[in-house]
């Protein structure tokens, strides 16, 4: 197949990662991987570059419209980027050493964990008591709810700084954009109401992001011819799943789509451990 | 505990971080896009070679090789371009709000925005090349 064929294949493909992405609420990443490299052959390394690019396209372009509705907390999301983007920096470093059948088979254990964890209850919290930490760094605010503005708080934010370092390494280790992991930090760990952990979780993405793609750079990762397609799917994808779950019930379409992913993380691990990298 | 002055403060940096991304997003689409159809028109019956990963695309792909490249204003090269406009977007988003975390006299958030700023930066132009 030439350049041309092949290109408007991955723009294809690239959409509809995309649209699964935003309607699971995974994202783009963990599904643009596979899709480039199951299918279309692609090398893992080309495939995380791309992948990261297009991380930086979506979370970019959805937070820009969040972030006017006033749910996401610039604040701790800010002070939660110094974990993400440490951690990005240690992972995409790790993904430069490590075989890529390795990052293969952790790339599907990631998948299987996202799945599972996109399909748990979202945990609206009741009034969180700030702890001495999160009131001295000011961690808290309000949020529009058919009420009316409502105020909340975080706590316990050394745990939830915990679990956003991990969420970095494994954003640079896999181009992904780690959002599942990021939201349970937020809403589990520090008690934040569900849709300011999403929001904020989203705006975070991007700038997590950010840190690991000079390191792809820097190791040719990213390959402009490839990642061009890619980045131009996955954004008109995303934003018409977005579009989609704005209107009619999604969850059969939403269940579906989480078996496929489950499905596809299954032969990554697969292809990963029978040297099909 | 949380005082109304910064949640008004807050509310407007969102509003202009908004529009930093949006414009940074569609900027960065829109080249490669340009770059893109120049590059097919170029190269589309060519053979695809992404299935192997060269060591060479190292120097090619680096920093260095997207400011020859972009220099070049070759297909390739604004590809690239619009590439670095995706990375820089987030970067921008970050540089503003130290501003703004420091119009605020918040020192303790001016603080982590550029301990989050030194981190992208260093990744870009210590590692990136």
């Amino acid at each position: 197949m030439n350049v041309l064929p092949f290109t408007i294949l991955v723009w294809l493909g690239g959409m509809a990662a995309g649209l699964l992405g935003s309607l699971t609420g995974l994202g783009g990443g963990v599904v643009i991987v596979p899709l480039l490299t199951l299918v279309f052959g692609v090398d893992i390394r080309y495939a995380l570059g791309a992948s990261l690019i297009s991380v930086i396209a979506t979370s970019s372009g959805a937070a820009s419209a969040y972030v006017r509705e006033g749910y996401s907390n610039i604040r701790i999301g800010m002070f939660l980027e110094i974990a993400t983007t440490i951690g990005a920096i240690v992972g995409a470093s790790l993904t430069t050493a490590l075989p890529p059948g390795t990052i293969a088979v952790i790339f599907g254990g990631v998948l299987i964990l996202s799945s599972y964890l996109s399909s748990r209850r979202p945990r609206d919290n009741p009034d969180c008591v700030p702890d001495r930490l999160t009131a001295r760094l000011r961690m808290g605010g309000t949020y529009p709810t058919a009420e009316g503005e409502k105020p909340y708080h975080a706590r316990n934010v050394l745990g939830g700084f915990g679990l956003m370092s991990v969420a970095g390494l494994l954003s640079g280790l896999l181009g992904i954009g780690s959002g599942a992991l990021k939201v349970l930090a937020m809403d589990w760990i520090m008690c934040l109401p569900f849709k300011v952990s999403t929001t904020t979780s989203n705006f975070m993405i991007g700038v997590t992001a950010a840190a690991s793609a000079g390191i792809y750079v820097g190791n040719g990762y990213i390959e402009p011819a490839l990642a061009m397609p890619v980045v131009l799917g996955v954004l008109p994808g995303s934003m018409l799943g977005s579009r989609i779950l704005g209107g009619a019930s999604v969850r059969l379409l939403r269940l579906i789509f989480t078996l496929t992913i489950l499905a596809l993380g299954i032969e990554m691990i697969y292809n990963g451990l029978s040297g099909g990298f | 505990m949380i005082e109304e002055r910064w949640t008004r403060m807050d509310r407007r940096l969102e509003v202009v971080i908004g529009y930093i991304l949006r414009i940074g997003v569609i900027t960065a689409a829109v080249i490669v896009l340009i770059g893109g159809v120049l590059y097919l028109i170029e190269n589309g019956s060519t053979a695809p070679h992404y299935h192997t990963f060269y060591a060479a695309s190292k120097h090619s792909d680096n920093l260095s090789g997207m400011a020859r490249n972009i220099r070049a204003l070759n297909s390739y090269g604004i590809i690239q371009l619009g590439l670095l406009v995706l990375i820089a977007t987030p970067i921008v988003r970050v540089l503003f709000s130290v501003v703004a975390f420091a119009l605020e006299r918040d020192l303790l958030y001016v603080v982590a925005t550029l301990i989050v700023l030194g981190i992208l930066l260093y990744s870009l132009f210590v590692r990136g090349t």
